[in-house]
């Protein structure tokens, strides 16, 4: 009797809180929606920001830029790191400890951090000035442990027997590590790339210190752009236009989704292939 | 004719000397089977003939093994010697990728770029193996949907694909069904006459029923090495009876 109480008590807890983790999302979007659709107009979308239109298209642009440039700086650095430290480092080596160590504290801090850095280093030591360039090069900073870390899991992840396999057939490491572990690892791989995508979208700290919120679609990587994040914050900050803010987040959203269905569809192929 | 020659070989793993002075010459198209307790240092012999020990870390050989003649170890080339010499794993361990794939990987490898040979070379190495008939329609299919024993034939056949000498196999029907594990020793059979095989056997019977001859390994040491009647029906040495009878191990 006692274990039958128990029993459905843990059903219930269960039920309970799946039910309120899907309601808060589904708040959370349905409410974004029900704010943002409504001002949802062709003119948000006009290509030069002005006041009146409050565009964010040069935004939406800024953001694909951003994210596009910042993975391919962080991505075959992080990656290439990751496999020397699993496929080619001796183990115990003091080398991969410190990389190792070094990723995990950086991981950890607070984006802002990564702000104030890019600003001080990139901004003005270099003179790069308030830039897409020391933006993205921030950004790189700022994902590049996270690629690593995650590229580090999906390598170890693969079955050594793949490796013997391949060395018994006369196969080099490079080929090993290129056509055997790599397609192996590719859809983990892929897992941290998207998640790096989420933090960059999701970013604004560290961008409004180092590719400033200038709201037209930049001329080159010189120039200062915001990323709809940023675009956002600025709106929504300045009070004037939230419901162009909601509707901003709107567009955030179907960006988001669409990276996400496209990197998992993606994955699927390279797992299959 | 003797295809390997080792002369006093020893292996050290840091400090731990896993193979002591081991001398033996293994013969040419000819099936010899390692056998003896875990850790007797049966396997670790067999990755010496392809320097597979070489990935190891801390492992260190000394004495030479000779194969046709010329002293492996000192051969800087090891991708063409384990060309020469293929490997068959314990457990399948076929690519996560087309079964195609799988046994072109070997000769793309090696250079091999022709559609026509690759498609040649892949034909011919899936009949060998004997897994051609039930592989030839979903050449293209992954083979990780294969069953254990198709796995295996299939990782014969990825071996056999870049054309070796000598076929080194680590105990390759432990992990599989009786079935499967007797269609693999009648394609060991088959395929003396091309290769020359060294099995590695935990499985007395299998000894008896596909190997010419024994090598009876213990503590690193080989004890007792023959035709493979003489030393199940009247070994030498007190050990390599207590072995065989099941007395321990």
């Amino acid at each position: 009797m006692k274990q039958k109480i128990t029993d459905t008590l843990l059903q219930v807890a269960t039920w309970l809180a799946a039910a309120l983790t899907f309601g808060a999302l589904f708040f959370l979007i349905a409410y974004i929606l029900a704010r943002g659709i409504p001002h949802i107009r062709p003119s948000l979308f006009a290509l030069h920001y002005n006041t009146q239109n409050v565009s964010l298209l040069p935004a939406l642009i800024t953001t694909v830029l951003t994210v596009v440039l910042s993975l391919a700086v962080a991505v075959p650095l992080g990656l290439f790191t990751a496999i020397y430290l699993v496929e080619y480092a001796k183990r115990g080596n003091c080398l991969v400890a410190l990389v190792r160590m070094t990723a995990e504290t950086l991981s950890g801090i607070p984006s802002i951090v990564y702000g104030l850095f890019g600003m001080l280093f990139f901004v003005t030591w270099l003179g790069w000035g308030f830039s897409i360039l020391a933006g993205t090069f921030t950004l790189a900073i700022m994902i590049l442990p996270l690629i690593l870390r995650t590229a580090e899991e999906s390598l170890k992840a693969v079955p050594d027997a793949y490796r013997e396999g391949a060395f018994g057939l006369g196969a080099g490491r490079l080929r090993t590590v290129f056509r055997i572990v790599l397609p192996a690892a590719a859809p983990g791989i892929l897992a941290g790339v998207i998640l790096a995508v989420g933090r960059i979208v999701g970013e604004t700290a560290a961008l409004i210190y180092t590719a400033g919120t200038v709201a037209q679609i930049p001329e080159s990587l010189m120039a200062s752009g915001r990323t709809l994040s940023v675009h956002m914050y600025a709106l929504s900050s300045e009070g004037l236009y939230t419901g162009q803010a909601y509707a901003t987040a709107v567009v955030l959203l179907v960006l988001v989704a669409g990276i996400n269905t496209l990197s998992a569809a993606l994955a699927k192929k390279i797992g299959e292939g | 004719m003797e295809k390997f020659r080792l002369s006093d070989v020893s292996l050290w793993y840091n400090d731990f000397k896993a193979l002591k002075d081991i001398t033996m010459d293994i013969a040419a198209n000819e099936v010899t089977a390692f056998i003896g307790p875990s850790g007797c240092g049966k396997s670790t012999l067999l990755k010496s003939l392809n320097r597979m020990n070489d990935l190891v870390e801390g492992c260190r050989i000394t004495g030479s093994i000779q194969l046709d003649g010329q002293d492996i170890y000192k051969d800087p080339n090891i991708n063409g010697l384990r060309k020469r010499v293929g490997m068959v794993f314990q457990k399948p361990n076929p690519f996560p990728m087309s079964i195609y794939d799988n046994i072109a990987f070997g000769p793309r490898t090696h250079g091999v770029k022709s559609r026509l040979m690759l498609d040649d070379l892949v034909e011919k190495a899936l009949r060998d193996a004997a897994v051609w008939e039930e592989t030839k329609d979903r050449l293209k299919k992954s083979a990780l949907s294969l069953s254990g024993g198709q796995q295996q034939r299939l990782c014969i056949a990825r071996a056999l694909a870049v054309e070796p000498q000598v076929l080194l196999m680590d105990e390759p029907t432990s992990a599989l069904d009786p079935i499967s594990t007797s269609k693999i020793e009648e394609l060991v059979t088959q395929l003396k006459e091309r290769y020359t095989i060294v099995i590695v056997t935990h499985n007395m019977q299998q000894a008896t029923r596909i190997s010419d001859k024994t090598a009876f390994f213990l503590l690193g040491e080989l004890v007792e090495y023959g035709k493979t009647e003489q030393v199940f029906s009247l070994p030498r040495d007190k050990r390599c009876e207590d072995y065989i009878t099941g007395r321990f191990g």
